[in-house]
């Protein structure tokens, strides 16, 4: 069922940039259009609608319902308008006695097997089937009762949509959808004439099949064959408004359709927008089901506060609640000195609280120990990319894959961390562009339907740097390297010097191999593929970064792309998969203890004169604390209060009992969340926050994108994030007075070179902006460093590999790496508390079959897996996905908390922790309840019960 | 905060400077790495422990730059203590 008030077009846009313009004329109208656009899309465009039943405009012309026959002068026949495109001068008629007649009898025989009991069908007033039927004049068919596609059992299966055969007219629309939208191909047309129905794989239950749940095929059904279960349970929505998702850093643009008004405004479903940038018309399960979170009964709706952790939750005032707050922060300073606090600003909130979180920490706080959850996934983005091509962040738009001739995926996993995109990139794929993965497990695209990897490099753990030195290796000593480019480009010096560096026979594929794994045969055709085949564009994630090499890896990842001319234009370019909605935005911001927002350090005098003359306040010129950092200061003594908006640290950070110790150290922790998540167990002050459906701000995706977050419903305890912020701000003594969050982002923009010439009116205008929003790019920067590098000149820096120091031993065998599913996000704090805990209820651990079979461990298994860090229980899980020697988890439940045996690793630039390496044994346990109640009980106690190992200091 | 998480810190970015570049210029970029991304706190425990312990444990890029870090601190002393003083009391200008 279409968007509320969507009109839809019949068929999609041709091509942009490839067609002039034909006119034509229908019913009497002139209309001029692009060639290769369809008479159905024409006539729309012209006001003229065209009946149909097969055909919407996000599907290719299909041609099979019959419906949209048309009369084209001196031409024979009725050709169907979604599939005859248009010719100038061409004269076209749509309404016609005869046409009237044709598409009667074809709508008559639709109705011979459809119920026209419309009263109480779902889609009652939003059927297609119903629109057209009325148009042509039946209420009834014509046709003697005879063989029917009734009674037919619902599936009801899938917790968010049925699917009821009794209503298909087997248009096909959502198997299209299924094949062209999302790229899954789950669905099909079983059976052949009458026997035709859709099915799900091998026409099984919804839930069971390859189907991921994404609802495009819901979307796309005409009639109410699929309909969503709050549809039926609620209604029809009556408005919609354009707001932004709140899950992956894909950021895809939805409609959240909604009834009532005020207070009693209730969400019906969530809509893809069509003309989204990001995800033109498509959402996954997340986005699109995954948001009755918002409204759970878990929510906490009232201030909380008291005196120690170990004391219940008291109930109080905002107003008690903020005052205690602040005397707390106040007290804890007079003591401890200025530097004893700080505070975590949250990927999940928008640029405006995010801003406002830092600007409390250094302005009113009066230091700069200011983090964010980035810091712990894709700082070594920041730091890499800034130091090689002179910003901090992605080099393209989405729809720049459309144009790669290869794509080389390294440590990401797009059908399950960015699964919009994923779809997208699947498209491109199937049209043929050259695939290389490197990734220790077989992901979905290594193969799936239509698209298997040219390359996959099933490396080490923890030798990203080695296998993309070895790559580089390959492109220089094969004379492969786009010199022109680089000596345009690129500084001469460095690249000289690391052209040597990677020339070396140790960096050779040859003798790589050992250490990565993957055979040198391979890694000389990825690297010869990826120079050669045209455009290459590389695409990252946390497998990247979330090593102690991390950063090293993202420079080696620019060296490649800078070597093979492969950035400044579209189809190219370096590529980071952000996780959170926004974490690319609460970087931008000023999030990091040394930065202001757009990267400025808080050394540099000009920069911070600028915001002292903004805030009246003078700002500190050292960089405050990260949070591996504040862990650490927490256990010294010398940290001892912090303000928490939208993190839950405690389950998402590497070594868990250290946080925890850390933690319990503290004397005034403030959490503001949705729900009181794990970090709150170490809080005194509880204040509620507000969901993006509560919200008005923006979110900044992972190729940039500023798109608007639109206050759907009332926030349940009373403020806005942005709000609360405030509130603690003016009782710390450090006025804040916003009306609104475009005030907010006016202060972004006066302050932020990059968000220069942005605004929320142009933001509305153009439905999204990607900065650089400057006066020379006034409508933003799809692709950057197009003629010039933003540094000015590309540096190459020398990636040497240096090995972790989290090795396999006899005591720790095997490797762990980490990473997540589609159905779930982050530490699921949100979708366990949505019906996506059918498809994923629990974190798994993959394990090979071999490492399996020697210890005795079958599929289903309760294991113990411990490393020096900690150790946790949960089910096996035989994979062969996986590679021997190397096992595997998901950190989505605080049941599991697989980050009790994550170590403090981390990157040498950042302190992006090592989650992908930790060294670990399995085993498999009898009483699972037994060891998880041991770990619980460790954890309880005062310095999370287990002394910790350290690596000891070298002699 | 724990020293030996320090000196594992000081060593990876150390590992990492002296493969791009010549020792002396390695030394600086370690020097340069701390002053800009480690917190005051965290650098006068460097910098104390190596002057203390000779730098033991540090790698000998590490060490060179800690101690221009020790030395570029120490120049900057005076004028970051006044600046600093003006810092120290939150809240907003009178």
């Amino acid at each position: 069922m279409y968007s509320v008030g969507y009109e839809d077009l019949g068929t999609p846009t041709p091509p942009a940039g490839t067609a002039a313009a034909v006119t034509l004329e229908i019913d009497g109208t002139q209309v001029t259009v692009p060639d290769g656009t369809s008479i159905m899309r024409a006539a729309a465009l012209a006001g003229v609608k065209v009946p149909k039943l097969c055909a919407t405009d996000s599907l290719k012309a299909f041609g099979s319902c019959r419906v949209c026959l048309v009369e084209v002068e001196g031409r024979k026949g009725y050709p169907a308008s979604c599939t005859t495109q248009v010719a100038a001068g061409m004269k076209v008629r749509t309404q016609s006695d005869k046409l009237m007649s044709l598409r009667r009898g074809v709508v008559d025989l639709y109705v011979s097997d459809h119920p026209l009991e419309c009263q109480g069908c779902p889609a009652h007033g939003h059927c297609e089937l119903e629109d057209i039927a009325a148009q042509v004049g039946i209420t009834q068919t014509s046709y003697a009762p005879g063989a029917a596609h009734r009674p037919q059992a619902k599936d009801e299966s899938n917790p968010y949509f049925t699917f009821n055969p009794e209503l298909c007219i087997v248009c096909s629309r959502c198997v299209r959808a299924c094949d062209e939208t999302q790229g899954t191909l789950a669905l099909t047309i079983q059976g052949r004439g009458f026997g035709s129905k859709v099915a799900a794989s091998e026409d099984e239950p919804f839930l069971e099949s390859e189907c991921v749940s994404c609802g495009a095929c819901v979307e796309a059904c005409p009639t109410a064959a699929l309909t969503e279960k709050s549809i039926i349970g609620l209604g029809v929505a009556e408005r919609a408004v354009g707001t932004t998702c709140a899950y992956c850093g894909v950021g895809c643009a939805l409609k959240a359709e909604v009834r009532g008004s005020g207070a009693d405004t209730e969400v019906v479903r969530m809509v893809p927008q069509r003309d989204g940038k990001a995800n033109h018309g498509h959402a996954c399960v997340k986005g699109r089901f995954a948001w009755g979170y918002a409204t759970h009964e878990d929510r906490i709706r009232t201030p909380m506060i008291r005196k120690s952790i170990r004391d219940e939750w008291r109930p109080v005032s905002w107003e008690e609640a903020i005052g205690y707050a602040a005397s707390e922060l106040r007290r804890i300073q007079a003591k401890y000195g200025v530097n004893s606090i700080g505070g975590i600003t949250s990927s999940r909130c928008t640029n405006e609280e995010t801003f406002l979180v830092q600007k409390l920490i250094r302005a009113a706080f009066g230091t700069n120990n200011v983090d964010t959850c980035a810091r712990v996934c894709h700082s070594p983005t920041g730091y890499g990319l800034k130091n090689t091509l002179g910003e901090s962040a992605g080099t393209q738009a989405f729809d720049s894959v459309m144009q790669a001739d290869v794509i080389f995926i390294i440590g990401a996993n797009p059908t399950e961390g960015h699964p919009v995109f994923g779809s997208q990139l699947k498209r491109r794929l199937r049209e043929g562009a050259k695939l290389l993965i490197a990734d220790p497990r077989e992901t979905a695209l290594v193969r799936t339907p239509h698209v298997e990897a040219d390359v996959h490099m099933q490396l080490q753990p923890g030798t990203n740097v080695a296998l993309l030195n070895a790559m580089a290796h390959v492109v220089v000593t094969e004379g492969l390297v786009k010199e022109a480019y680089v000596a345009e480009r690129c500084e001469p010096e460095p690249f000289a010097r690391w052209k040597a560096f990677v020339s070396e026979e140790r960096n050779s594929p040859e003798s790589s191999e050992g250490v990565t794994g993957v055979p040198a045969h391979m890694v000389r055709e990825a690297a010869r593929l990826f120079a050669t085949a045209g455009n290459g564009a590389i695409y990252y994630g946390l497998g990247v970064t979330e090593h102690s090499q991390g950063t090293t890896a993202v420079m080696a990842i620019a060296n490649l792309s800078m070597a093979t001319g492969n950035l400044g234009r579209e189809g190219v370019g370096v590529n980071p998969l952000r996780g959170q909605n926004n974490v690319q935005g609460s970087c931008d911001m000023g999030s990091f203890p040394h930065e202001f927002s757009a990267y400025r350090h808080v050394s540099d005098p000009t920069t911070r004169a600028l915001f002292e003359a903004a805030w009246g306040v003078p700002l500190q010129s050292e960089p405050g604390l990260r949070i591996p950092n504040m862990f650490e200061a927490a256990l010294d003594g010398t940290f001892k209060g912090m303000y928490v908006q939208g993190e839950d640290f405690v389950q998402s950070d590497p070594n868990t009992h250290h946080v925890n110790a850390a933690m319990e150290s503290m004397e005034c922790v403030i959490v503001q969340d949705l729900f009181l998540n794990e970090t709150a167990k170490f809080a005194h002050v509880f204040l509620p926050g507000s969901s993006f459906l509560e919200k008005d701000g923006t979110f900044t995706n992972a190729e940039r994108r500023v798109s608007r977050v639109r206050k759907v419903l009332e926030p349940l305890a009373g403020y806005q994030d942005w709000e609360v912020t405030c509130l603690l701000s003016n009782a710390l003594g450090y006025p804040m007075h916003y009306a609104h969050p475009q005030e907010i982002m006016e202060e972004i923009a006066r302050l932020t070179p990059t968000f220069a010439a942005l605004t929320y009116e142009k933001i509305d205008r153009l439905g999204s902006v990607q900065w650089p929003c400057t006066d020379e790019a006034p409508e933003g920067t799809p692709t950057m460093h197009v003629h010039q590098f933003v540094r000015g000149k590309g540096k190459f820096w020398p990636t040497e590999y240096v090995p972790t120091s989290e090795r396999s031993t006899s005591r720790y065998p095997l490797i762990l790496t980490t990473g997540r599913v589609l159905t779930q996000y982050n530490v699921g704090a949100q979708t366990r508390r949505t019906n996506n805990v059918v498809w994923h209820a629990e974190d798994v651990l993959e394990i090979h079959p071999h490492d399996a079979e020697v210890r005795g461990i079958a599929d289903g298994d309760w294991v113990g897996l411990t490393s020096r860090a900690g150790d946790t229980v949960l089910r096996a899980k035989v994979s062969e996905k996986i590679a021997p020697g190397v096992v595997y988890t998901t950190f989505h439940f605080p049941e599991t908390n697989a980050n009790v045996v994550t170590t403090e690793n981390s990157d040498w630039a950042t302190n992006c922790p090592e989650y992908k390496v930790t060294a670990v044994e399995v085993v498999q346990v009898n009483q699972a309840d037994a060891w998880r109640r041991r770990a619980e009980a460790e954890r309880a106690l005062p310095h999370g019960g287990r002394k910790q190992r350290r690596d000891p200091a070298p002699a | 905060m724990n020293i030996d998480l320090l000196i594992k810190m000081a060593n990876q970015i150390s590992e990492f400077f002296q493969g791009t570049t010549d020792p002396d210029k390695a030394a600086t970029d370690v020097a340069t790495h701390l002053r800009r991304y480690w917190d005051p706190r965290m650098r006068k425990q460097i910098v104390a422990y190596c002057e203390e312990r000779h730098g033991a444990g540090l790698t000998n890029t590490a060490i060179a730059g800690v101690q221009l870090l020790a030395q570029q601190e120490q120049k900057a002393a005076a004028p970051a203590a006044a600046a600093s003083a003006g810092a120290a009391a939150p809240g907003p200008k009178s």
